[in-house]
């Protein structure tokens, strides 16, 4: 299975990204190298700090997704070793110190190639999902 | 280095994680005021939203982290931590370690210099003595370690050879520098050509001695070793070509050998040719010592076979002189035994060093053993601390890793210690010289020895570490947490191991005990020896040597040195003077061959090889040697070159039945000679050393025709002066004895100026150094089990106080609690003493077949092994005396109210 990144596969903080509406029911994970996909996605539209990421990919997503501060502060240590992303001195929006977070020329290169791995999946599922019974 | 950068940008990170986080939970605090929520209930709401900060933190730490590695690492710290709470606990630690590893760590580098790093000469493994065994010489055996090569051998073996790339002979000697200052002695190396290129170890400066320079009749070259270039010309390069005068015959300085360069196992200050006249050698002569280098891939045993091939060819080229049967040496079975080169050098210093070695390797399992001992007690305390742990999850895993953290932590910083130790113990072992240790100079702390104490240290922590380990790693029971309440006693389990340690303990300190008790009785019965000469310690000796190119004639010769003698003998307390060309022990080649004694008939039959050594006139006397019958030499007798010999009492014993009925018989050498009369038996003398039996010893005149074969009168050239004196050893009294020397003839050197005492010191080294090492490591031993089962008594008596004031408040009398305590250390070492015997006898009867350490002792001694076990009971008992007198005096109220 090419799709799943066997590194964050192994990485038990991996699978915690919830669909937010059912919160505290049915929860179901989402697949691997989601939570980075989206993170690196809405860097590259504008270097934003921590809370600003959780709430733009909440509000973009309708409240349909709730990134949980367990997954996202070590997906984003993940991501800066990696190279992907860098940190830079910065101040929020109420003019408190924080750290900015910027996406690197690796980083969308690195962003490109989820979405094509994720794109060629979706497609996969898809025709799977389209057979219809005979 | 990726992950070096990564170590040090970390602290900014996790500043920045942190500081973000901290944006997070202020934010979502904002947001849920601006909703209506009071600012803690926001703040409230908000962290639990977020979750475990510290947690998540520490989680997103991760990432710039080797988990394993930093949770080691706070395993260490906390150790430290631990540690230096109690500083007590850590010092005693370390300083047991550091001595257990520090004294193996030096024994290892003597060990490692010694026995196992290579000669220092380019590729040392081709290097190989070549030496011949000749089991058909009867009387061979007592005089070395086998036969020598001769002159005329070494031609045959250089030229004929096929498995060698060069052959050589050499020899050490002495020769007289004059011209520079005072007269001076140096040691020489005289070398045949191959000797050089067998080491391959090229000049400092200058070059080596060619071909050419081994030309009897050619020019006089020599080469400096680099200690006397430096000591005698102050390392000037420009001492090439400039001449130095040796024996009074001027010879050109060509080249210098470079620093710690020795020859083989000499020490020397010139290489001087041997420059062997070829057409004036004969079968005989077997004095040097062939080196060779073989072949690639040439075996010893090739080598060897070679050799047997080359015997016959070189009883056919050679002779004794017309009329001699040049293959008599048949009779001899002269088999070749070549041997690496190393176990030449090393001699048999080989054995001593690996039981130092296992002596000391028992002190570290002592050590190992005590310090195993506290930190149980110390794991003990912690009992309720695992238990807790364990309770709340802790794997056994974690459990003994921190268990053993501390412990392999001890250990390596015991071994830091150990080598501060090590090096200062080497230094002053170096600097005290044990003089039969070879390869001295090159004894270092090197790479392998840290490596070796790395390993030691490493091993120690775990095998003192483990033993916590096993007892409180295990499975806990719920009672864990409960006995460690209040309960009467404790149980006889936890003791067990505790027990076993001090019996294991006193065992091998018995073993170290019985040991040094042993080279204790041997010491002993070396000194009841009576060597053969009187009362050393005044006896001063030095050496003199007369050459040929000084002195040309024989009788002049033995003029100068009975007028050395007049002169010694007038010295204001000098009780009597002679000398002799050797005295016994001093490690002088000495010469031997066969007697015949007159009216035997010795049709084919061959004799065997005696000892030859040549004395002045009131030599015996001088030396303490006592005559049993007859007489000494006289100086009428040597000038008029009288046909008289001085028989030893065994070899008179042997040829003629008693010392008495030796007097006025008659022998010779050569059946060519005049016979020789028998004039007087002396006692025998350990020549080869006090451990070795004293050999059959012809005395000659000092001036003889038997010097060098057959009708050439000659003089011994090189002789040794002994002058008998309270004086002896005295700065002022040496000083006289020079002026003595220089007022005969002001260009003799003194040489090896020294006491007898020294001499006899010498030939015992072996002994003392081992003894001496065995000592040191009994009594370390012996410490270490005191301590051991001081330890252990006080320990239990510590935990038994509550249980013992009960004893007493019921009516237990203190003497009753006295010897219960005691009694209870003296079964304990019982069973160390018992234990320990029989892994001594067993040990001792090893040792004592494979190497000669022991003389005039049986390896079972009873006496030894009876006081050693009594004198350790003794003192187990005084260990557990201290413990058991305060136990006894418990105040029984106090005991129980203290709970």
């Amino acid at each position: 299975m090419l799709l799943f990144q066997h590194t964050y596969f192994q990485n038990r903080y991996y699978w915690s990204i919830m669909l937010g509406m059912a919160k505290n029911s049915d929860r179901r994970d989402l697949f691997p190298g989601a939570l980075e996909m989206m993170i690196l996605h809405s860097l590259r539209l504008k270097p934003m700090h921590g809370y600003a990421l959780v709430k733009h990919i909440q509000q973009i997503s309708d409240d349909l997704l709730q990134i949980e501060e367990g997954s996202l502060y070590p997906a984003l240590q993940r991501m800066l070793r990696e190279g992907w992303l860098k940190s830079e001195e910065g101040i929020s929006a109420k003019g408190r110190p924080t750290r900015i977070y910027r996406l690197t020329p690796a980083g969308r290169r690195r962003l490109e190639q989820e979405v094509s791995t994720f794109e060629t999946m979706l497609a996969g599922i898809t025709r799977v999902l389209a057979v219809q019974k005979a | 280095m990726q992950w070096l950068k990564r170590l040090f940008s970390r602290h900014r990170r996790y500043d920045d994680l942190a500081i973000s986080i901290q944006e997070h939970l202020d934010e979502r605090t904002d947001e849920l005021m601006e909703d209506g929520l009071t600012r803690e209930e926001a703040a409230q709401k908000a962290r639990r939203e977020f979750g475990n900060v510290t947690v998540i933190a520490e989680r997103s730490r991760e990432a710039w982290q080797w988990p394993t590695l930093e949770s080691i690492w706070a395993d260490m710290r906390y150790a430290f931590l631990r540690l230096g709470r109690s500083p007590g606990f850590a010092a005693t630690v370390l300083l047991t370690l550091a001595i257990g590893i520090g004294a193996n760590t030096a024994v290892f580098s003597v060990l490692n210099s010694v026995l196992l790093k290579p000669l220092p000469y380019p590729k040392s493994e081709e290097l190989v003595g070549v030496w011949l065994t000749a089991p058909g010489a009867a009387g061979l055996a007592n005089f070395a370690e086998g036969l020598r090569l001769s002159p005329s051998m070494y031609f045959t073996y250089a030229e004929q050879n096929r498995t060698f790339q060069s052959l050589g002979v050499w020899i050490a000697g002495t020769a007289n520098v004059t011209g520079v200052a005072q007269p001076e002695q140096v040691h020489t190396a005289l070398i045949s050509d191959g000797v050089l290129q067998t080491l391959k170890v090229p000049p400092a400066i200058g070059r080596w001695l060619s071909q050419a320079d081994q030309n009897p009749h050619g020019s006089r070259a020599v080469m400096l070793s680099f200690g006397y270039w430096q000591r005698r010309f102050g390392g000037d390069h420009s001492v090439i070509g400039r001449n130095i005068t040796i024996d009074a015959q001027p010879w050109e300085i060509v080249g210098v050998m470079p620093r710690g360069f020795r020859m083989v196992n000499a020490d020397f200050d010139v290489i001087v040719p041997l420059a062997f006249d070829r057409n004036k050698q004969i079968l005989a002569g077997f004095g040097y010592h062939g080196i060779a280098r073989l072949k690639p891939r040439v075996t010893i045993a090739q080598a060897d076979a070679d050799i047997t091939r080359m015997l016959p060819i070189w009883m056919d080229s050679w002779s004794n002189g017309p009329g001699t049967n040049p293959h008599f040496y048949e009779t001899w079975r002269i088999t070749p035994a070549i041997r690496p080169l190393k176990q030449e050098v090393i001699g048999n210093v080989g054995g001593v060093l690996w039981i130092v070695m296992g002596t000391l390797g028992v002190v570290v399992l002592i050590a190992c053993a005590n310090v195993a001992n506290l930190v149980l007690v110390r794991t003990e305390a912690r009992q309720q601390e695992l238990a807790i742990r364990a309770a709340l999850g802790a794997g056994r895993a974690r459990i003994a890793r921190d268990l053993l953290t501390e412990s392999v932590l001890l250990g390596l910083m015991g071994g830091v210690c150990g080598v501060a130790v090590a090096y200062e113990g080497l230094r002053l072992l170096v600097a005290v010289g044990p003089a039969n240790l070879p390869r001295l100079s090159e004894i270092s702390l090197d790479a392998r020895a840290l490596i070796f104490t790395l390993v030691l240290s490493l091993a120690s922590g775990l095998l003192f570490g483990l033993i916590p380990v096993l007892k409180y790693a295990g499975p806990r029971t719920p009672l864990a947490l409960a006995s460690a309440g209040r309960t009467a006693s404790v149980s006889r389990d936890r003791h067990r191991s505790r027990n076993l340690l001090v019996v294991a303990q006193v065992a091998m300190a018995l073993v170290l005990l019985v040991s040094a008790g042993l080279m204790i009785r041997t010491f002993q019965e070396l000194r009841t020896v009576d060597p053969g000469f009187a009362d050393a310690e005044h006896l001063q000796t030095m050496r003199i040597a007369i050459p040929a190119s000084l002195v040309a004639s024989p009788q002049m010769v033995t003029r100068i040195q009975n007028n050395i003698v007049d002169k010694l003998a007038a010295i204001p307390g000098v009780t009597s003077a002679g000398f002799a060309n050797a005295m016994p022990m001093e490690g002088i080649q000495s010469d031997w061959d066969e007697i015949f004694i007159e009216g035997k008939n010795y049709a084919g039959e061959t004799s065997p090889l005696r000892l030859f050594k040549y004395a002045s006139p009131n030599f015996f006397h001088a030396a303490g040697t006592t005559l049993i019958t007859g007489r000494e030499f006289t100086w009428s007798e040597i000038y008029d070159q009288r046909p008289v010999a001085i028989v030893s009492e065994n070899l008179a014993r042997e040829l003629w039945g008693t010392p008495a009925a030796a007097l006025g018989k008659r022998f010779r050498e050569f059946p060519s000679m005049p016979w020789d009369e028998v004039i007087g038996v002396v006692e025998d003398v350990r020549d080869n050393g006090v451990q070795e039996n004293a050999p059959g010893i012809v005395y000659w005149p000092s001036m003889t025709h038997n010097l060098y074969g057959p009708g050439m009168l000659e003089a011994v050239r090189a002789v040794t002066f002994v002058v008998r004196s309270d004086r002896a050893g005295t700065e002022s009294f040496i000083r006289e004895m020079q002026q003595a020397v220089w007022s005969v003839n002001s260009s003799l050197p003194l040489a090896s100026v020294r006491t007898m005492q020294e001499i006899y010191g010498q030939s015992m080294a072996r002994t003392s150094f081992t003894l001496v090492m065995l000592a040191i490591a009994g009594v370390m031993a012996l410490v270490l089990g005191i301590i051991g089962i001081y330890g252990v008594i006080s320990y239990a008596v510590s935990q038994r106080t509550r249980e013992i004031g009960i004893r007493l408040a019921l009516g237990a009398e203190k003497k009753t609690i006295l010897r219960m305590v005691v009694g209870e250390g003296l079964r304990l070492a019982g069973a160390g003493v018992v234990v320990g015997v029989v892994v001594a006898l067993l040990l001792a009867r090893l040792v004592s077949a494979f190497s000669r350490l022991l003389y005039g002792v049986r390896a079972s001694d009873p006496l030894t092994f009876v006081s050693v076990a009594a004198a350790l009971t003794v003192v187990a008992i005084l260990a557990c005396y201290l413990p058991a007198r305060r136990a006894a005096s418990i105040d029984p109220m106090r005991a129980l109210r203290t709970e």
